[in-house]
This record gives C-alpha cells, structure tokens and sequence, in this order.
C-alpha cells in the first residue's frame, strides 16, 4: 500500500517540475500589435528548434539565427500567413529536424511509439512480478502455524 | 535460458547503440539539408566588393557551380580558405561567396588580405538569403548542378580530401546530364 502512494507521489513530482519549466523567453524584438498574432508568435517560436543550439527552442535562443528566424516569424504573422504555411517554410528549408513536434509519419513511428512501448514492457514486467508474489503461498509466513 | 539471454541480449544491444552513438564519423550537428535535389533559392544581394553592383545566381542557370557561406567572424571559415584558394585555383567551377551576416569594410579587407576565391561574393547582412539556403552555420558549402538543383552539402570546413572524394566525382556527374 504505502509503496503505491510512494509512487503516485513520485509521479506529481514529476509532473510538477515538468510543469514549472518552459514558462520564458528571452524577448529582444517588440511585441506583436494585435495580442492574437502575438500569442500565435509565442507558440509558433516555442515549436521552433534552434538549429545552432540544438536543445533550445527559437523562442529561447540568443543565438543569431535564431534572432533572425524569431523576426522571419513575426513578418509572416504580420503579412498575414497561418501557422501551417509558417511551419512550411521552416522545415522547406531546414527539415524537419526543426520542428519539436515532428508529424507522425512512417520514418518517425519508431520515435512516437517508444514511450508507448517502454511503458507496456513496464506494465507487463510490474504485472509478472506481482503476479508471482501472490501465487507464493501464505502459509509460508512465519510465526503462523496450524 | 531466457532468463539469461534477455539481459545479456538486451545490453549488447545498448552497448552497440551507445558505440553508433559515439562514433568519431557522426557528426552530431550536421542536419541534413531538405534542399538536396530541389531547386537552390535564386538571390540577387549586393557585390562585396562593390556593393552598388548586385550579384545572383540566376545567371548561372545551366552552369554546374559552388555555393560557399562564409563570414569573417567564422573561425571555420578562416580555416578553409587556403582550401577554397586552392580549390578555386583549379578553375573547375565557378565558386559563388555569400558574405553571411558581416561587415561590409571587414569583409573586403579579408577577400583582399586573404585572397578571393570567389567568382562573385555577395553580401547577406540581414542572413535572408542563408535562411533560403537553410543555413544554419558556416562555413557550409553547396553543390548546385546545371538545371538550379542542389545536388550536395558539405557542413563543415572544406578540406581538399572532402573536395577530392564528395565534390568532384558529383562536378564530373552533374557535367554528363543534359542542360
């Protein structure tokens, strides 16, 4: 029982701190007019992968290049482009290696099923163990005797 | 027995990945470019060396060329311009510079310092063009054949062996195909 509230404990944690991260950018350009196009700006950036530091988003980014595509991004919003033709012209041009949320396709099966996988593996291993725990028999227990 | 072989297994197959993983041949930051075999961007910038005149590439339609993005403040690029003087000494191919995010007067002082190995050099102070070409560092230099198509990439600075053994033999095939 207290092993189970252990674990459910440690998962809010982690939730928790994962949560918590992710909620700045570094702004150098000014804001976007109108709040919409501004907050399209926020979410399309944050999607965007820094190319010269790879585990930084655009939005992150002091790189220049990443200055560079941040304003590409605000003069497409501003000419009035969607968020689609936006992603478009980014992985035209560097692949999709640029996108954090890479579509789900046949070469990138492997890459959104691993979670999966590994937690089945994880659910079918905890199972077994705990399966073969219950079988043990009771009598087994010290101090008891019939 | 499979209470054995599974994590032997399992762990000669990790170790195999980790040693991919770490092999001194894979360059971790080199991103393959969606541009192989689509149309190279078509760009007209202002002459490094004379910044009224206006350089492109849409003149080169039908020529097989070199595109070499290079900056003054890219130590890489030091580094291989005795490669690209050397190459470019050769006369296989016309070699068009992009000056990616410079200055102007530095620029100029290091073609003439240097040596120009250019056939035309143009000038990206705002990087539009680099972000086209899906630029994302330099140096990075590009192989584009005679119908406007990018044909290879190199992410790095040039060396003679990588000129020798990716560019030329690709010069040599691009040259065979009709215009």
């Amino acid at each position: 029982m207290s092993r189970w509230s252990l674990a459910i404990a440690c998962l809010g944690l982690m939730t928790l701190l994962l949560g918590a991260t992710g909620a700045r950018a570094v702004d150098d350009k000014g804001q976007l007019e109108d709040p919409a196009l501004q907050s399209r700006y926020e979410r399309l950036t944050k999607e965007l992968r820094c190319l010269v530091c790879q585990n930084e988003s655009v939005a992150d980014s002091n790189a220049f290049l990443a200055r560079d595509l941040r304003t590409q991004v605000q003069e497409m919003l501003s000419a009035g482009k969607t968020d689609a033709q936006i992603l478009e012209f980014m992985t035209a041009r560097y692949g999709e290696f640029v996108l954090y949320n890479p579509p789900l396709e046949a070469k990138t099966v492997l890459l959104w099923g691993a979670p999966f996988i590994l937690l089945l593996i994880g659910i079918v291993t905890i199972y077994r163990i705990m399966r073969r725990r219950t079988q043990m028999p009771i009598d087994d227990e010290p101090g008891l005797s019939r | 027995m499979w209470k054995f072989l599974l994590p032997i297994g399992a762990f000669i197959a990790l170790v195999v990945i980790f040693a991919m993983g770490l092999s001194p041949n894979r360059d971790i930051r080199a991103i393959p470019s969606p541009l192989i075999g689509k149309s190279a961007p078509i760009f007209t910038l202002p002459d490094v060396l004379n910044p009224d005149k206006s350089v492109g590439n849409a003149s080169l339609a039908g020529q097989v060329y070199v595109f070499n993005v290079w900056a003054t403040w890219c130590v890489g690029c030091r580094e291989e311009h005795e490669t690209m003087m050397e190459i470019s000494r050769q006369k296989v191919v016309p070699i068009i510079g992009l000056d990616w995010k410079d200055e102007l007067d530095k620029a100029q002082t290091w073609l003439s310092q240097l040596g120009n190995p250019y056939t035309a050099a143009a000038f990206d102070a705002q990087g539009r063009t680099a972000i086209d070409w899906g630029v994302y560092g330099a140096p990075e230099t590009f192989l584009i054949d005679k119908k406007g198509r990018v044909v290879f990439k190199h992410i790095a600075p040039m060396t003679m062996d990588a000129w020798n053994k990716e560019f030329l033999p690709r010069i040599a095939a691009a040259r065979k195909e009709a215009t």
